[in-house]
Formats: C-alpha cells, sequence, structure tokens
C-alpha cells in the first residue's frame, strides 16, 4: 500500500511527511519527523506518555491517526520551552524534582500545558483528575501535582 | 573512614538543587531505550506462546524466512545450549541456564508469552508478517497457576529436573517446589505457652508487576570481527554486559554497552530479555537489530514479583510482650525456581526484638512468567501478613498499635531471626515520630478508618566505581557506573562538591558506557547513593589530596602544611607562611605544572549497608455500598540515615508507598482458566493515578549509618513494604471488615461487608 | 574464639542441625577452609551463596573483614537488589 503526503504543523512550523494508512500519530512523530520527546507506554491510550496537544486539545497520539494530522496544529513536549528558556512548567517540574525516571515527564508537562491554557488556576482535585489518563509509577504523584500548582501560580503572577 | 556527615557542618548535602540530567527529561530531549538508534537499523520481534505449558514439538520458520524484506530468523538452535549454572550475581541467586531458557524456550514453554523464536525484518509491518509465518507445533501440557495447586500431589510438573532442595532425605521425585528453607530462634512451642492472647491466620497476595512506564528497548549489533554494541534501557549496563555474554558465550571485552535513560525499573530491568536474542538476530541479518516490548509483552513476559500464602501466628502476654511468632510462607517462582522467599522470610518479624520466631518458606514454580526482582522483594508479602496480625494481636489486647510496637521494638543489639544482632538502627525514633505526628491523632469521620504497618529492608552496598576529575577550569566532572533512575547523578555531584567545596552547579555527573569506567553493580538494592556515594566521596577525597599536593608544591612548602577549606588551599598554620587562598581553579590552571591532569577513580566493595525502617499511617474511608476504598490522607515516615537531596529521597517513599497502595487495592495478575493472563494492559491492570490519591506525606528521620561518610541508608525498598498491611488495618479500623487477601479491591471489601452482616442477621 | 551462628536451614543441612559453635579462624579465609573441613560443603556453600554477619554489620563479600577472637558471625543468605 502506498504511502500517503501528509501536511501539518508541528510545533509552530509547517511539516511534510509520508505515513502509511494505518500509522499512528506517534509512530510518524517518532519514527519518521525524529520527535522522540513523545514516548510510547501502552499503545493504548491508557498511560498518557504519548501525550499532545492537537488544535488545543489534549490528546493520546498513539490513538490517532498520522494522517488525521493533516491540517491541524500539533503540540509537542519538544515545542513547550521557546528557544533555550524553559516554559514555567518546565522549570516547576524541575524545582519540585516532580520527576524520577522521567519517562512519563513528556506527557505529564504537555497535559499540564494543555490544562493550564484552559483554566488558569485549578484546584487541587481538578489537577488530578485532569491528570488521571496520565500514569506515573516513580512519583506517587505528589510531586508532580506541586509543579503544577506552582506552575499555575507563576503563570498567573506572570 | 572520616565520617564527614554532621549536619551543621554541611554547604551541599542536605539542600534540593535541580538535577543535572533535569533540563533534557522535561524538554524531550533525553534518549531512553527504544530512542536510541544505529545506522541500518532493523526491527526484531519475537512470537509467543499461546500456551502456559507444552512441548515445542517443531518449528518451522521456512515460510517466515522466505518473505521478502525478513533478514533473519532465529530459535533456540541459534542459541547456545549452556549447562545448569548457579551463580549469585547481585540480585539474587541465578542460574544462567534458566536465563536462557526464559529468553527463548528450548523443549518446553511454561508460559504464556514465553518466547519460542524471533525475526528480524527491515519494519514492523513485514517482521508482524513473518511472526505469523512461523509454524510451531506443540503437544499442549495441562497447566498449574496457583501456588497451592502447584504444590499439591499430583500437580503438572514443570521441570523433570526440578528436586527440592533443603529437605532430606534428598527426595527422588520431581517437584514443582524448589526449595523449602527455615530460619529460627529460640523456642516458639514454649513462647506460645507464655502467651495469654494469639492471634493465627492465612493471608495470601497477588503477583503484581513492577509497571514501570517505559517498556524494554534496546538496539544491538555485532561486527564481522565479533564486537558488540548494545544500547539498552536497564538498571545496569554491566549486568546486560555479564548476561549477554554469557548467554551467547562472548567474551565480556568484545561486548560494549551504552545506558540508555531509564524509564523506570523497581528490580524488574535487573536481568535481560531481549538483548541476547537482539545481537543473535544482528549475527543472523548482518544489520544492527532494534527491539522494543509493548505493553503487553511486558506483562505477559517480563517481572512480575511473586504472589504467594502466607500462614502467620504471633502471641503476646496480657501486657503485650510477644512471646513467639510464626510463619509459614508458599512463594510462586513462576516459571523457573527464585522467588524471593529467603528475604520474605527473613523481614517478616525483622521490627522486633523476639526471643521466639520460627519462619519455613518454599519456592514454588508454576506456569507464570519468571519472577524478577521488585523493590525490598520478599519483604512486603511477608509483611502485610505479619503487620495485619500485630495490628489483630494490639485489638485483642486493647492496646495501641504503635505502643505494641515500641514495647517489642527492635533496637541495638537485638537479634533477628535469621541470627545477626541489629546495629545501630532507628526504629525506636521511626516509630515515635509516627506517634508525635499529628495525624495520628487527627479526628476520623463515619466509615473512616486509620491503619499504621511497619516495615524492614537490609539495604545492600557492593560493586561501585566512581570517578572524580578536575577540569581545566575548575570545574569538576563526576562518572559513575551506576544508571540514574531516580535523580542520582544529582545526589553524586552533590557529594563530590561538598568534598571538593566548589559549588554545586560546577560539578556535571555522567555515566560513561561499560568500556569507559570500572565495574559497577545494577542500580537497585537501594544501593547506589551508599555504594556508588562511597566511591564518588573517596575519589572525590583523593582529588582534595592531591590539589593540597599542588598548592604546597607552587607555594613551595610541606604537603602537611596545606589544608582544604571551603575549596580553597590554605596554610595550615602562621608557621606555614603568609601565602593568600589558592581557590581551585588556580590549581586546576597550573595542572602541567604541578603533575598533569588531576583526578581519581575509586572503585570499590561496600559492604555494611545501614538497614532501613519505615512506619506508615493511612486513612480511608470504605464505601460500604460498593466497597470501593478511598486513600484520604497518608503518612511514611522513615530513617534515612542521612538525606544527600531530600526532595528525591521524599519522592523514594512517595512512590514507594504509592505502588503499595496499587498493590492492596489493585494490582493482581488475573488468570482464566486456560493459564492465559486476562489482564494484560494498563486498563484492567490498574496501577494508581493521581485521581485516586492524596498528597502523600514524607517525613524523614535521620540516626546517620556509621559505615557511609555523609551517613547514608539506602531509602528506595523500605517504602514499599508497609502500606498493604497500612491500608488493611485501616479497613479494618473503618468498617470492622476480616479482610485476609490482597487485593482488597471493591468487590472483595463488598464481600467482607456482607460477612459481617451475616452473623448478625442470624442473631 | 569467634563464634559461628547459624539460623537458616540451608547451612543447617550441612552442619546436622547444629546452629553455633566457635572456630579458631582469624581471617574470612581461614574461616571457610575451617567451615569445609568440619563440614564438609560448607565452606563452598557460604563462598558461593552466603553473606556474613559479623558483629551486626553485614558483608556480602568478607574477604577483607576484620574478625576478632570475640566476634559472632552469623551466616545468612545473600541479599539481592530491588
Amino acid at each position: 500500500m502506498s504511502k500517503i503526503h501528509v501536511e501539518t504543523t508541528i510545533n509552530g512550523e509547517p511539516m511534510e511527511f509520508l505515513a502509511n494508512p494505518g500509522e499512528s500519530l506517534l509512530d510518524a512523530l517518532r519514527n519518521t519527523l525524529n520527535l522522540t520527546g513523545t514516548k510510547e507506554g501502552c499503545g493504548s491510550g491508557d498511560c498518557g506518555a504519548c501525550t499532545v496537544i492537537i488544535d488545543g486539545r489534549m490528546t493520546c497520539s498513539c490513538l490517532v491517526l498520522a494522517v488525521e494530522a493533516g491540517g491541524h496544529e500539533i503540540t509537542t513536549i519538544e515545542g513547550i520551552a521557546q528557544g533555550d528558556t524553559l516554559h514555567p512548567i518546565q522549570q516547576k517540574f524541575l524545582e519540585n524534582a516532580a520527576l524520577q525516571c522521567g519517562f512519563c515527564t513528556p506527557g505529564f508537562i504537555v497535559a499540564t500545558k494543555a490544562l493550564l491554557d484552559k483554566n488558569p488556576n485549578p484546584t487541587e482535585t481538578e489537577i488530578r483528575f485532569w491528570l488521571a489518563g496520565n500514569l506515573c509509577r516513580c512519583t506517587g504523584y505528589d510531586k508532580i501535582v506541586r509543579a503544577v500548582q506552582d506552575a499555575a501560580a507563576e503563570m498567573r503572577g506572570g | 573512614m572520616t565520617f564527614i556527615g554532621n549536619k551543621s557542618d554541611l554547604r551541599v548535602v542536605g539542600t534540593r538543587p535541580v538535577r543535572p540530567d533535569g533540563v533534557d527529561k522535561v524538554t524531550g530531549r533525553a534518549v531512553y531505550g527504544a530512542d536510541a538508534t544505529m545506522p541500518g537499523q532493523i526491527i526484531g520481534k519475537v512470537l509467543r506462546s499461546p500456551h502456559p505449558h507444552a512441548r515445542i514439538i517443531s518449528i518451522d520458520t521456512s515460510k517466515a524466512e522466505k518473505l521478502p524484506g525478513v533478514k533473519g530468523v532465529i530459535t533456540s538452535a541459534d542459541i547456545p545450549n549452556i549447562p545448569s549454572e548457579e551463580a549469585f550475581v547481585g540480585e539474587g541467586p541465578m542460574n544462567f541456564r534458566d536465563l536462557s531458557l526464559n529468553c527463548m524456550a528450548r523443549d518446553k514453554v511454561l508460559y504464556e508469552g514465553h518466547v519460542v523464536a524471533a525475526v528480524a525484518a527491515i519494519n514492523d509491518a513485514v517482521a508482524d508478517a513473518a511472526l505469523k509465518l512461523i509454524d510451531v507445533k506443540y503437544e499442549v501440557l495441562p497447566h498449574v497457576i496457583d501456588v497451592e495447586e502447584a504444590m499439591a500431589p499430583g500437580a503438572p510438573i514443570l521441570h523433570d529436573t526440578l528436586f527440592t532442595a533443603g529437605v532430606t532425605p534428598k527426595p527422588t521425585t520431581p517437584s514443582n517446589v524448589a526449595k523449602q528453607v527455615r530460619f529460627t530462634i529460640g523456642d516458639v512451642e514454649a513462647g506460645f505457652k507464655q502467651a495469654d492472647v494469639i492471634v493465627e491466620q492465612t493471608y495470601t497476595t497477588a503477583p503484581v508487576h513492577q509497571a514501570y512506564i517505559e517498556p524494554h528497548a534496546c538496539v544491538a549489533a555485532i561486527a564481522a570481527d565479533g564486537q558488540v554494541l548494545i544500547t539498552a534501557s536497564s538498571q545496569g549496563h554491566f549486568m546486560i554486559r555479564a548476561y549477554t555474554a554469557k548467554l551467547l558465550g562472548i567474551d565480556i571485552a568484545n561486548i560494549r554497552v551504552t545506558n540508555a535513560e531509564i524509564g523506570g525499573g523497581f528490580g524488574g530491568k535487573t536481568v535481560v530479555y531481549l538483548e541476547p536474542l537482539a545481537v543473535a538476530l544482528s549475527k543472523k541479518s548482518g544489520r544492527p537489530v532494534k527491539m522494543t516490548m509493548t505493553r503487553e509483552d511486558v506483562f505477559r513476559g517480563t517481572g512480575p514479583t511473586s504472589g504467594g500464602t502466607i500462614w502467620v501466628k504471633v502471641g503476646a502476654t496480657k501486657d503485650g510482650k510477644i512471646t513467639a511468632a510464626q510463619t509459614v510462607i508458599k512463594l510462586q517462582a513462576g516459571a523457573f525456581p527464585g522467588s524471593p522467599i529467603n528475604p520474605a522470610l527473613m523481614c517478616a518479624f525483622a521490627m522486633y526484638d523476639l526471643a521466639n520466631v520460627d519462619t519455613l518458606g518454599y519456592d514454588v514454580v508454576s506456569n507464570r512468567p519468571k519472577v524478577a526482582a521488585y523493590r525490598a522483594p520478599g519483604a512486603p508479602i511477608s509483611s502485610f501478613a505479619a503487620e495485619s496480625a500485630i495490628d489483630d494481636l494490639a485489638r485483642k489486647l486493647g492496646m495501641d498499635p504503635i505502643e505494641l510496637r515500641l514495647k517489642n521494638a527492635a533496637k541495638q543489639g537485638s537479634k533477628t531471626v535469621y541470627g545477626v544482632t541489629h546495629g545501630v538502627i532507628g526504629y525506636e525514633e521511626v516509630l515515635n515520630a509516627a506517634k508525635a505526628h499529628p495525624h495520628w491523632t487527627a479526628p476520623l469521620g463515619k466509615n473512616q478508618g486509620r491503619g499504621l504497618a511497619t516495615g524492614f529492608w537490609f539495604n545492600i552496598g557492593g560493586e561501585s566505581t566512581g570517578g572524580v576529575f578536575i577540569n581545566e577550569d575548575g570545574t569538576a566532572s563526576v562518572v559513575t557506573g551506576s544508571p540514574d533512575i531516580g535523580g542520582s547523578r544529582a545526589s553524586m555531584a552533590m557529594m563530590a562538591a561538598e568534598v571538593l567545596g566548589i559549588p554545586y552547579e560546577k560539578v556535571r555527573a555522567v555515566i560513561p558506557d561499560t568500556a569507559s569506567i570500572g565495574f559497577t553493580h545494577v542500580t537497585g538494592g537501594s544501593r547506589v547513593t551508599y555504594a556508588t556515594g562511597m566511591a564518588v566521596t573517596q575519589a572525590a577525597q583523593a582529588v582534595v589530596e592531591d590539589l593540597k599536593k599542588r598548592a604546597a608544591m607552587i607555594w613551595d612548602i610541606s604537603p602537611e602544611a596545606v589544608e582544604w577549606k571551603d575549596g580553597e588551599a590554605v596554610p595550615a598554620g602562621a608557621n606555614a607562611g603568609g601565602f593568600d587562598p589558592l581557590p581551585l581553579a588556580a590549581i586546576a590552571l597550573k595542572a602541567a605544572k604541578t603533575g598533569g591532569p588531576i583526578g581519581s577513580e575509586i572503585s570499590v566493595n561496600a559492604q555494611g549497608a545501614g538497614p532501613g525502617f519505615g512506619a506508615h499511617i493511612c486513612d480511608v474511608e470504605v464505601d460500604p455500598e460498593t466497597g470501593h476504598t478511598t486513600i484520604l490522607r497518608y503518612t511514611a515516615v522513615q530513617d534515612v540515615g542521612r538525606a544527600i537531596h531530600p526532595a528525591y529521597v521524599e519522592g523514594q517513599i512517595q512512590g514507594g508507598a504509592v505502588q503499595g497502595i496499587g498493590w492492596a487495592l489493585n494490582e493482581e495478575y488475573i488468570y482464566n482458566k486456560k493459564g492465559h493472563m486476562d489482564n494484560a494492559g494498563f486498563l484492567d491492570y490498574r496501577i494508581p493515578v493521581a485521581s485516586d490519591l492524596p498528597m502523600i506525606e514524607a517525613v524523614l528521620v535521620e540516626v546517620p549509618n556509621t559505615r557511609h561518610p555523609f551517613g547514608v541508608r539506602g531509602v528506595g525498598e523500605v517504602p514499599i513494604v508497609p502500606p498493604m498491611a497500612a491500608v488493611r488495618n485501616a479497613i479494618r479500623g473503618a468498617l470492622d471488615l476480616e479482610l485476609f487477601h490482597l487485593p482488597m479491591s471493591p468487590p472483595r471489601v463488598r464481600a467482607a461487608v456482607d460477612a459481617a452482616k451475616a452473623p448478625k442477621a442470624a442473631e | 574464639m569467634p563464634t559461628v551462628v547459624i539460623s537458616g536451614s540451608s547451612c543447617r543441612d550441612f552442619t546436622h542441625g547444629e546452629s553455633e559453635f566457635e572456630v579458631a579462624a582469624t581471617t574470612f579465609r581461614q574461616l571457610v577452609r575451617e567451615l569445609e573441613q568440619r563440614f564438609p560443603g560448607l565452606g563452598e556453600h557460604v563462598e558461593e551463596y552466603m553473606a556474613v554477619a559479623i558483629d551486626g554489620v553485614i558483608y556480602q563479600d568478607a574477604y577483607h573483614a576484620p574478625l576478632k577472637p570475640n566476634s559472632e558471625i552469623v551466616l545468612i543468605p545473600k541479599i539481592g537488589a530491588g
């Protein structure tokens, strides 16, 4: 089966690539576009390690076909920082030691970005339910939730 | 060894700086196992057995080999048939033949998911198609999953060559019981005779998976001259090198392993599954081969830890002095021997100062994946039962559970069941901190309960290499052989910065490949900050001695007349001369003139890792209608010796506690009648998510380990030991329910609610 | 003389149940040789599979460990890693 030409915008830049009809957006990001910051933990939408933002919506990229990305705006972990300036969410994850192995971290940061873009002042419960689709096995979530709270406060102040 | 852990003198140790690898990990730049590539790589995939127990009659790979794009197919015929060889390789006793057979089945498959063949192809789709073309003929055999059934007479026997060790006379018929072990002190029968109150109960726990979020992955290549390159994510790249060499018969010097960043392990990445296959496929295909597990592969083919049956009996006098404790534990090892039965027995009552203890255990094989290490292997299983029993004993005695534990607490000089006399330990300090914590006396509402449980883990030391090198500008590079699984680069850099007296930001820590640093045992056993930290500290101390000599040379005075203070050489006193301090950078600048590059690499085999103790307090609310348990509040107190980076120490405790909460409430391998695992995915194997939990408060008690220069005790394993009993005791407190089986899932709790009501209805 | 203490069944099988006895050894290597002499197989078993606790401190590898005249030497299984 021949590949399909896809035109899309990734992290603000126009992007073209070829994808097999059955290929996931996750595989296209990782294998074709070499954007390996987005991780695969399950391939079934249960762990959130592959979280990206598509047109403002938080999405598991393993559940989206690469060809469906055509014409949409996609943000991955590689597009969260501005050049060499970290996003406040990234900064607060570091300061709070909100990562141990770091494998789930890109998914959590992208998911947090989607949350704070929508709701700049979430309660602890809102944070916990928003992030319930992102699995972390190392931290017990305590420091992640605190990092999100800190980032939200900083972004509101700034 | 000088103890430099006096808290008031420390500038860097005890602070919370950003980890050296942090930015890479929050921006997606960090390279994990599945992110690594080699030029010209192709894809390797495995074929797994659909049967839990079967004889392999034949494997026909000819159709798969002919498929365009397939570059190689391997079966056990392509893997050396190595003899049985027992060795203790660090994470436990290991039989290399079993390890080989676990990577690739030879005559029999022993569990659903056991690998029988592997292919290398130009892409995923071709590899998948090739797997479907491999024709395996099986003679299906009866299987056994449950531990008690596997021990029963007439059970299907997994290994004709397995005879129960540890019984006399030596058995003449094969058995699924690989080993019987016993540890005893005193006389339990006499002890029980002195008891006024006795509790006795059988508990069960389910096998649970380490459930790291990163599936196993590697890329490997073997060249025409036999040299092998592997990049893999694991808890030890030296382990990958050693096991791959052993299983394939390759000289260790011909294998170089680079550690990718590791996305969690918890003990589960201390063995090989893919790497020997990737090398064998590379040999067959002449190309680098990349292999990545799916989540389903991870559940069916790797880990988990044992489930087991634990019978416990504890007796005490009316005033709460425990007179005897006894346990019989049967642990599932999976398809090959090797459950953590020894530590399960040794840890069950290690928190207590007891005269009469008897522990008997069985290591039992059945048709499940071979167990791998999981955080404090064995201890959570036996402690769940023991700490539930101690709680029930406190209820029967009408005593506060902390008071009962304090009354019987192990302290310096207490003898354990395995014979060792405890040294300086912090169990009483931990109990007192729990007692003093506001959580212990906070009010509770309706359907709410509070539970407490404690736990013990030995911690280990072992072989580590650490180097400290002073760069030309006075900054420092720290190298170690320990993969960084939870922030250890930071603690290594901090210890070096502390000794050198320079800011943390001037020290960078990296983990080079196996050819570029001395041997270092796996990141596990709570050993890295202790043992590798010891190597790094000693290397930094050697560098300081050298720096003092260099300064003496520059000043042209005797080295004894130089002291090292806050990152500078200073004259030792007025007699030494009136020199201005020489900062490290100034000495580094003159390194060529004073003898060349400045640096030291130290290898140690660290002994005497201090044991750790923890006490967890858990509040729950139980919904009697649905049986659902909500964790309302959780406090985990632990003796950490000395916290180098307190935030990452807290993280270990919080993460361990939450894994234990998952073990307590949700997690289990569910098998159907065919011996197939029914829940091999994160949807049905449910680990805790953010919305299940409150904040987890970690309370650090510091009783320094005098065997470590900064007082470090391992911290990573203790926190998974108490949670199951803490949650169970809390549920018991909430609704007075009799719960003895894990997980305490809603149906189980609901059934206990109904059972509790039943006798009342009959009255 | 140092005292050897055995609580686990894996070593007691070699000693036919004897669980505490004195040894003349002043180094770990002497200890292993003495154990092997008195209870054939035990020395090798200790060398390969056992750790020792000397006066409460656990040594997985004990060649360097000092034995004092009144030391208590406990044979225990080696501890693994998680």
